[in-house]
């Protein structure tokens, strides 16, 4: 395999903005963190594909991945609202400013326990933004509690073990009808950031379930959400690429039929060179025939689940006016004295 | 002692505009177009008319009552017994005429047996089934038809003008030729039949006056709509609640006819979320983001966005929320008025924090509190809430038509990104520049370097940073309550009317006002003089401690059970407290002008015996 190409200088990105532009501030996770990981690629991929950090808006609800995003990002707006209650901010703010790039950050008790709800019909209602779930099983900020992915058989906090089984988020995603499922690891930086540019390109809710180990509470031997357990197991679907628009086409030759080519409807392309698993993740069907298996083999598939563009998003069907409608004048918003009198006259 | 509205006494001349007229059917039944019909029949002919629908939860079968007050003095409040029924419902029909006002008159469907005789009432029988025969209206339009029975009979036995009758039907129908003709048809041979067939021997009389011109009636929900319109509200989530839901149905019927461009493409956007606590995130969202937002809900709806509206509190994120109240605790009443959730408003949350509250006391006040309510909430960077009830919100009030906004829309404190370049960046989000307690906010999507900060309900300092510092907390929320003091020179003042050596200072709210004045009225007829303060919002403020120190003794009067906002007024004058009385009362029903003004004077005797 043969790469050529024409980046432009790593000192800063074709904005003009250096790295240090989309950091945070300084992490109060603990040392480790799955969450933190994650922060440092967010910062990697939005650097590299040159967004805007003032069009950016992070959103996330409450635990240790919602606190996250004062790590990254600090030159974008954020807002750590309540438990389980992301989506619902999410909608709001993304339905009255389009232009917003909307990154939600949350963990599997916001999403997967409190707030299954909002999660559900947020992918329901397809409302364009990156939502990522940093998945350990665990309630953190707490001390350790289970969560709604917590093993079967994951030892409890006061004794005994769990005997609920985990709720899969890529499997309730998809069948909420969600156009964009991806699984990784937070020990997989390099598949972590790809997916996380392809999110950033997908029209609609992309839903991204990471495995981000908690280094205080679910660490251990046997743990599906530790660091030992993914790097062991974790089963790539295919090594993942993505070649946004802007950039130049990355030039590679590969054997015949190893390659399958997503075009994003931004003009983007996700390419996927196949390993030795057969699999086509825009078919639902098999997506969800894989989520099914894994639950019952506890196998760890990484990358893009599933992938649909078709549907519209929650803004395209409200149909607004082209500008964004927090950047409407008065003058558009407030109907003019003739039309109140024409509403008097209706009633008189 | 008792406080005597009037006395009838069968046959001892006529009761002209004065009287209530009270229409016993069975939910569902399709009576609200004729009793919608009366009403604007009676108005168009001059005469002050309001109309309550006391309904059931439920939407087909139960008993409902619809009320027409028809009053020469232009009193709209309800009363608790109507001189003419209009007994349809079998269900109903016995206490429908044991409830009658006595020198009544009774109209009944032919084939309906009467349970019981009165010999104070006069009965009159209506040929409905003979009628809506003759109609020739087919089988699944014979109930609303059979409706327009009494709609004729009524106009005859009453004098409402038939042209009236007609002109309304015609304005209910918008067009619909062949339903105005098959309505109007009906309503004519039953007035036809009446002047053939029925013997008036009653003395009630609607008579042409001229008290009426230039005013419409209309609905609070329907004004609220509206008002929000003109208030350039763009943002609405909803969860469908009774009696809120036509807030929104309103607002669905305006927003595309005013605001729409030529494309027709929205410069708003309505979503209905999957429960109460995803349209407040909504709402929150959206404020946060910059957009004029509001959510319109009752009782067991504001009890789930709690959370959030201590949330929107601390971060200080603009908001509505409109509560038309109904009877609660938990489910309560939910098709029954009440002004009963003015504490859990006023403190919705948990931790130290007090909400921006308005109160409107009449349908213009819904219109104009609809765009006063998302002004105030940007400028203030806050959830308002506005309190209305089932009362105010679903019946048709008589109103001057409302009067266009005269102020801009205020926008509140927000930095440009051209501000940003002007401060050289230097700004913090919780710094009180200029000492009301309100600081400068930027947007989501501000082109500016500086301008991002971090929202958080958790304890943050001046620049929007994590804190956990006890200095941090107690400034922060010493700020907000200097905010709060700053919001009660800014909201609505009340509406006060001071009477010369009264030594009773009455003080209401909301929909109590109606009955409450013409409580003021009977007081007076029975020497008692009485100001009266109307309070329109939350947090109370100085006009009111002077009115109570203006006064000997007190009496707040309103739709609860636990005297809500007694209790706050004794908390804003505590030198005052033990002289101010609750006339509290919680019945599903409005208040009625008689049981104010016998209440008050139960209380007077025991002051002054």
């Amino acid at each position: 395999m043969t790469t050529t190409a024409t980046t432009p200088s790593p000192v800063v990105n074709r904005i003009g903005l250096s790295r240090a532009e989309y950091t945070g501030s300084s992490s109060t996770l603990c040392n480790g963190c799955g969450h933190y990981a994650i922060a440092n690629v967010i910062i990697d991929a939005v650097y590299s594909l040159g967004l805007d950090p003032t069009r950016i808006a992070k959103i996330s609800g409450i635990g240790c991945s919602s606190k996250s995003p004062a790590y990254f990002l600090g030159r974008s707006h954020s807002i750590n609202s309540l438990h389980g209650r992301m989506p619902s901010i999410a909608t709001g703010a993304t339905t009255v400013n389009k232009d917003l790039i909307a990154i939600g950050v949350s963990g599997d008790g916001d999403t997967g326990s409190i707030g299954l709800g909002q999660f559900k019909h947020l992918i329901r209602r397809n409302v364009d933004m990156v939502y990522l779930i940093e998945n350990n099983g665990v309630y953190g900020l707490t001390k350790g509690q289970l969560s709604a992915t917590a093993d079967l058989g994951q030892k409890q906090r006061h004794g005994g073990l769990n005997e609920i089984p985990p709720l899969d988020l890529c499997l309730e995603a998809i069948i909420a009808g969600c156009g964009f499922v991806a699984r990784s690891f937070a020990g997989d930086p390099k598949q972590l950031q790809m997916l996380i540019k392809a999110a950033f390109s997908h029209r609609g809710t992309a839903v991204l379930n990471i495995i981000s180990p908690c280094v205080s509470f679910n660490n251990g031997e046997g743990s599906t959400k530790s660091y030992v357990w993914g790097r062991e197991h974790e089963l790539p679907l295919h090594e993942i690429n993505f070649i946004p628009l802007e950039h130049d086409q990355i030039q590679v030759d590969y054997e015949p039929g190893t390659i399958q080519d997503l075009a994003m409807h931004d003009g983007s392309i996700i390419r996927l060179k196949k390993t030795d698993q057969e699999y086509d993740p825009t078919d639902r069907m098999a997506a969800i025939s894989l989520l099914e298996e894994e639950r019952s083999g506890q196998l760890f598939t990484t990358g893009l689940l599933y992938i649909n563009e078709e549907r519209k998003t929650a803004v395209e069907r409200e149909k607004l006016v082209d500008q964004p409608l927090v950047h409407l004048p008065s003058q558009l918003l407030r109907p003019p004295r003739l039309a109140l009198d024409a509403v008097m006259a209706d009633y008189l | 002692m008792q406080c005597i509205v009037r006395t009838f006494v069968k046959g001892t001349g006529m009761i002209i505009n004065d009287f209530s007229i009270t229409i016993a059917t069975v939910n569902g039944a399709g009576s609200q177009t004729a009793n919608n019909t009366l009403l604007r029949a009676i108005h168009k002919m001059g005469v002050p008319v309001s109309g309550k629908n006391i309904f059931p939860s439920n939407i087909q079968g139960l008993p409902t009552w619809f009320t027409i007050r028809v009053s020469k003095d232009g009193y709209l409040g309800r009363r608790e017994q109507a001189e003419v029924v209009v007994a349809i419902n079998k269900a109903s029909i016995l206490e429908d005429i044991q409830t009658l006002a006595s020198g009544g008159i009774c109209l009944y469907p032919d084939d309906l047996q009467l349970p019981i005789s009165r010999e104070d009432v006069t009965f009159y029988p209506m040929p409905v089934n003979e009628l809506v025969k003759q109609s020739g209206a087919e089988a699944r339009l014979k109930p609303y038809v059979a409706n327009m029975v009494y709609v004729g009979t009524l106009a005859c036995l009453l004098a409402i003008d038939l042209q009236e009758i007609e002109s309304a039907l015609a304005y209910h129908f918008k067009g619909k030729q062949k339903a105005l003709e098959l309505n109007f048809a009906t309503a004519k041979a039953a007035y036809d039949w009446a002047q053939v067939h029925l013997v008036k021997t009653d003395p009630f009389q609607v008579e042409r006056m001229n008290r009426t011109e230039g005013t419409f009636l209309i609905d609070g929900n329907s004004s609220a709509a509206l008002g929000a319109v003109f208030g350039g509200v763009q943002f609405v989530a909803w969860y469908p609640i009774t009696p809120s839901t036509s807030i929104v149905d309103h607002l669905s019927e305006f927003l595309p006819k005013l605001r729409q461009d030529a494309e027709g493409n929205a410069s708003y956007a309505i979503i209905q979320a999957e429960d109460e606590l995803a349209v407040i995130g909504m709402v929150v969202g959206a404020g946060w983001a910059g957009a004029r937002a509001m959510t319109a809900t009752s009782g067991p709806g504001l009890s789930l966005m709690t959370e959030f509206a201590g949330y929107a509190y601390f971060a200080e994120i603009p908001a509505v929320i409109w509560d038309v109240q109904r009877m609660g605790p938990s489910t309560g009443l939910p098709t029954r008025t009440a002004q009963d959730d003015i504490l859990a408003a006023y403190t919705l949350g948990h931790g130290d924090g007090r909400h921006v509250c308005l109160i409107p006391g009449s349908v213009a006040e819904c219109f104009e509190f609809g765009f006063t309510a998302l002004d105030l909430a940007e400028r203030l960077q806050t959830l308002v809430i506005v309190l209305s009830d089932l009362d105010l919100g679903l019946n048709l009030w008589p109103t001057k038509p409302f009067d266009y906004p005269e102020k801009p829309l205020d926008r509140g404190k927000v930095l440009s990104a051209d501000d940003l370049t002007r401060l050289q960046g230097e700004w913090q989000r919780y710094a009180d520049v200029d000492g009301d307690g309100v600081c400068y906010r930027t947007l989501p999507g501000t082109n500016h370097p500086a301008a991002a900060y971090f929202t958080r309900g958790t304890g943050h300092n001046q620049s929007a940073g994590y804190s956990e510092r006890p200095e941090d907390w107690s400034a922060n929320l010493a700020r907000l309550a200097k905010k709060h003091d700053h919001a009660r020179t800014l909201v609505p003042a009340p509406i006060v009317d001071l009477k010369d050596g009264a030594e009773i200072g009455l003080i209401a709210y909301g929909t109590s006002d109606s009955a409450l004045q013409e409580a003021r009225d009977l007081l007076q007829a029975g020497g008692r003089a009485t100001s009266y303060l109307r309070l329109r919002a939350l947090p109370l403020e100085s006009q009111l401690a002077e009115f109570i120190k203006k006064h000997k003794r007190l009496y707040v009067v309103e739709n609860n059970l636990d005297g809500q906002m007694r209790a706050l007024i004794q908390l804003h004058v505590p030198s005052d407290a033990d002289r101010i009385v609750s006339i509290a009362k919680c019945d599903g029903l409005p208040l009625t002008a008689r049981w104010i003004c016998e209440a008050i004077k139960a209380h007077e005797a025991k002051e002054q015996p």
